[in-house]
């Protein structure tokens, strides 16, 4: 796991022994989604509006992209903050590469996200710096 | 109070606004001419930067004589931080329970 401070998002990696398609019907299928991420009205359409509900409150979600077995991508609303999550899955010889990464940016702000992406490396690696000399 | 997550996200989303806290990041206190003059923009920018900075309780600000001094707030990226570790937790547990199910599909 890795908490990329340095882009501004949360990235979750892990080596899956199942092939993509299976994966991705539980990604994909409401029942099965229900069953490890949260219960849910999800079709498998671009421009879906649709809600997760968990114990800890509701997720307003929109399918932005998605490509069968490849990668589905949605909009995640939750706790005052919009964000983007991104689910990847590469084939590999014992099954699959699963990806996940929440970037903590609202849609309509992923143009100027990409722009500063570049920028956020050296910003944290300065602020680790201002950080260290807190008492 | 603590700013909301989105407000910092905003905030520091802006190139112009990140590079002026980065800059009190590392040099410390300044007045808004000293970060104006090497920022390549106008001082009532500068000035509404700062503002938006300080609304989301990233810099603070002190008045002497003519001059206003900027410096950085360090706490105020807690929101930012609590966000990020909040999820990260989240999706590590919901990676297991989605490998459970896996095994459990089709048998």
């Amino acid at each position: 796991m890795t908490t990329a401070t340095e882009t501004l998002s949360v990235v979750v990696e892990r080596e899956i022994p199942y092939p993509p398609e299976k994966i991705w019907r539980a990604l994909t299928q409401p029942q099965l989604l229900e069953e490890w991420l949260m219960k849910n009205d999800f079709k498998p359409n671009v421009g879906h509006a649709f809600r997760f509900s968990g114990d800890w409150g509701s997720v307003d979600c929109q399918v932005i992209a998605l490509e069968a077995n490849k990668t589905l991508s949605y909009s995640w609303g939750a706790m005052g903050l919009g964000s983007v999550v991104t689910w990847t899955l590469t084939p590999t010889s014992a099954g699959t590469h699963l990806r996940m990464e929440q970037a903590g940016f609202t849609p309509d702000q992923q143009q100027a996200y990409r722009g500063a992406k570049y920028g956020w490396p050296k910003f944290f690696a300065n602020l680790e710096r201002v950080l260290g000399g807190l008492p | 109070m603590r700013a909301e997550p989105t407000t910092v996200f905003k905030t520091l989303g802006d190139p112009t606004r990140r590079a002026l806290f980065e800059r009190l990041s590392r040099e410390g206190e300044l007045t808004v001419h000293a970060l104006t003059a090497p920022s390549g923009v106008s001082q009532p920018a500068v000035s509404k930067h700062l503002n938006s900075l300080k609304f989301a309780g990233l810099v603070c600000d002190r008045r002497d004589g003519r001059e206003t001094y900027y410096r950085v707030m360090p706490e105020g990226l807690t929101p930012l931080f609590d966000w990020l570790q909040f999820y990260a937790g989240f999706w590590q547990s919901r990676f297991d329970q989605l490998e459970d199910l896996l095994k459990r599909m089709d048998q």
